[in-house]
């Protein structure tokens, strides 16, 4: 690593979640969707990973896989200087508190039977022993911390709004001082003006408690607000990882160059002279992926070789990844 | 209207309540705008600021009870559409003024191939035959860019993505020439590559076909690439009107300087915080008495609290419900 004085909490080497196709009447296995399919990347202390990419690319499962939230099919997971990659579950349910996550969806994600008060209790219940009265003030303080009047405590979640909930499920998250805490779409179902109040308790409370976020999102321009670096995923694999303000000034992958010029820029001078890269067709499935570079069906630069060979995921400059033919050296049509 | 042209869509003093165990809810209150020909109106707001509800309310599309249309008309095409026979509000919709909903997912019957969805409007408003209505719908499919049209009018719904899905949509909302067409929140669900696609092919098929749009979103980036004119909604009303430079350019209203504050660019200076709207939407219970985002504004004054701004008019187009006047500095005369 370029960054020797940082030492990264979580380390994903060779991360690959494929879920079985079972069909017929003996329901065998016919194939497998290959959700994540050879991610890697390090996380470093106290900064926030940010993961985009469209829907179906595998950015969710990934985020799910890290915290072992699947067996996974092969690869290996180091958080915090511990392998738990193979880890049988009820070995990891000691390590559950060190790593957390954050849902997308709200109301969802909180038990509508149990009071506020009880949902933000539940971890410190199962992993921390203590009094009661210790517990509830606890309770208190994570309310505090994530701007909820302790006064609600006592309500169900059904009384509060989006932004409310989110704010639930952060406290959650926060209840047994998490080092490292994935962040599924946390923002995706909430309105623009509350977005910005959950993306700045995030920013806040990460300065406090000194978190490490893996920040998963398919909001480009949210993700380059609060990502220190980011990894765009496409069809199971990462394409291209980079620091935030390389990525988005002078993104390598043609991918990457797509996903940015489809943003829509909310600033209509701007938005009429942009020349936008749209790109043909829609995404292969991740059962049966082309052969060669996944994106060899929809690249504007695609070459011959990108339909053969499978580009190697490598650092092209300083801290920058990428998985792209047009960035090997060895190949000389790259000119 | 200043532009010569008259109208298609002309909506005055609209006002729908819903019925709830909770009382009144007052999701859409005495809002007015129109549409010229060929032109692309775009609607923004937040959930619950009564942008879907306004539409389906000018189509008849919401039942009653719970929904209640207090007051209001919609000029379309010389008739009332509040006032018509059902029979006659179905000859519009599908028709004259074609519908294009957010979820691709949900909006299609999944027991019908595409063809017979796509022939159906044909059949009913058009009076095609079989053959003539099969050979339009090729036709459609072709228009929204589908490839192999022709083998793809008999493949079900579930056969195509997301993205194709929604231009199968796109296709039976054009299919009898709409004068309008209502397209609410049409590429949320979709991925930003695909939503760049569905742009391209809207602005388009506007060009090419000359019908007007309306075009409801909660996104303004979608906006600022796509509209003509821009309404702002906030609490069932119309907080903001105005050609799209001048939103963007010289926000009028608070809500309107505040929202373009929240969101985050990609391009340009990075900010260290993002600007936040402190505090929740209105809940609209009871007729408004006062302005609906009083609580939430900077600006904000005694007047406020008492009297509900109606939308002041500040030349070329643009108006804005408020009582404080940004380009002075202080309350506009009474």
């Amino acid at each position: 690593m370029l960054d020797s004085g940082k030492k990264p909490l979580v380390s994903v080497k060779d991360l690959k979640m494929h879920f079985p196709i079972h069909a017929g009447l003996l329901r065998r296995r016919v194939g497998e969707v290959k959700a994540v399919d050879g991610v890697s990347f390090d996380v470093f202390d106290g900064e926030t990973l940010g993961l985009v990419g469209e829907s179906g690319c595998g950015k969710s499962t990934c985020g799910r896989a890290v915290l072992r939230l699947y067996d996974i099919t092969s690869g290996s997971i180091e958080i915090d200087n511990r392998e738990i990659g193979t880890t049988p579950q009820t070995d990891l349910r000691e390590m559950r508190p060190t790593m957390q996550m954050v849902f997308q969806d709200p109301q969802a994600s909180l038990n509508p039977r149990m009071t506020v008060e009880d949902i933000i209790k539940e971890p410190l219940d199962e992993h921390t022993t203590g009094t009661d009265a210790e517990k509830r003030e606890k309770v208190g303080e994570l309310m505090d911390a994530v701007g909820l009047n302790r006064k609600f405590a006592k309500r169900y979640p059904h009384a509060f709004s989006g932004g409310q909930r989110q704010r639930i499920g952060i406290a959650r998250a926060l209840a047994l001082n998490p080092k490292f805490i994935v962040c599924d779409e946390p923002i995706a179902a909430l309105d623009v003006s509350i977005q910005a109040q959950v993306v700045n308790l995030l920013e806040d409370l990460q300065e406090q408690f000194g978190l490490t976020y893996l920040f998963i999102s398919h909001d480009l321009s949210m993700v380059r607000h609060i990502a220190t670096r980011v990894a765009v995923m496409y069809l199971g694999k990462i394409v291209e990882l980079a620091p935030r303000e390389g990525l988005y000034a002078a993104p390598l992958h043609p991918y990457t160059k797509a996903l940015l010029s489809a943003v829509p820029e909310p600033d209509p001078s701007l938005a009429r002279t942009t020349e936008r890269i749209i790109l043909k067709g829609d995404v292969p499935s991740p059962s049966n992926p082309p052969e060669g570079c996944n994106f060899c069906t929809r690249c504007p630069a695609v070459m011959d070789i990108c339909k053969r060979v499978e580009p190697e995921y490598r650092e092209v400059q300083p801290g920058r990844f990428t998985a792209c033919h047009l960035y090997n050296g060895t190949n000389d049509t790259a000119g | 209207m200043p532009d010569g042209a008259l109208p298609v869509l002309d909506v005055r003093d609209l006002k729908t309540v819903f019925q709830t165990r909770g009382g009144e809810v007052h999701a859409v209150n005495d809002v007015s705008f129109s549409l010229k020909p060929g032109e692309l109106l775009g609607v923004v707001g937040e959930s619950g600021s009564g942008k879907s509800v306004t539409m389906m309310s000018l189509l008849g599309l919401l039942p009653s009870p719970p929904a209640d249309i207090r007051s209001g008309t919609v000029q379309f095409d010389g008739k009332d559409l509040l006032n018509v026979t059902p029979e006659q509000l179905r000859s519009v919709r599908g028709g004259k003024i074609g519908f294009v909903f957010q979820d691709p997912m949900t909006s299609l019957n999944p027991v019908y191939q595409v063809g017979f969805q796509i022939m159906e409007p044909l059949r009913k408003h058009m009076g095609m035959n079989k053959r003539q209505a099969a050979a339009r719908a090729q036709e459609l499919l072709e228009l929204v860019g589908i490839p192999d049209a022709k083998q793809r009018l008999d493949d079900y719904p579930h056969q195509f993505s997301g993205g194709m899905r929604q231009r199968v949509m796109i296709a039976i909302a054009l299919a009898c020439d709409p004068q309008v067409l209502i397209a609410d929140e049409p590429t949320t669900a979709l991925d930003v590559t695909i939503q760049a696609q569905i742009l391209e092919l809207m602005k388009d098929l506007r060009d090419k076909l000359g019908m007007a749009v309306i075009w409801i979103t909660h996104d303004l980036g979608v906006i600022a690439g796509i509209a003509d004119r821009v309404m702002v909604m906030y609490g069932g009303q119309v907080v903001e009107h105005a050609p799209v430079q001048a939103l963007f350019g010289d926000p009028q209203h608070p809500y309107t300087r505040a929202l373009l504050k929240t969101i985050p660019s990609i391009q340009g200076e990075r900010a260290a915080r993002l600007t936040i709207i402190e505090g929740q939407p209105p809940i609209m219970a009871g007729a408004p008495t006062s302005c609906p985002f009083r609580d939430r504004c900077d600006v904000a004054f005694d007047r406020c609290a008492v009297e509900n701004p109606p939308r002041y008019d500040l030349g070329d187009g643009h108006d804005a419900a408020c009582f404080y006047n940004a380009r002075t500095g202080g309350p506009r005369d009474a």
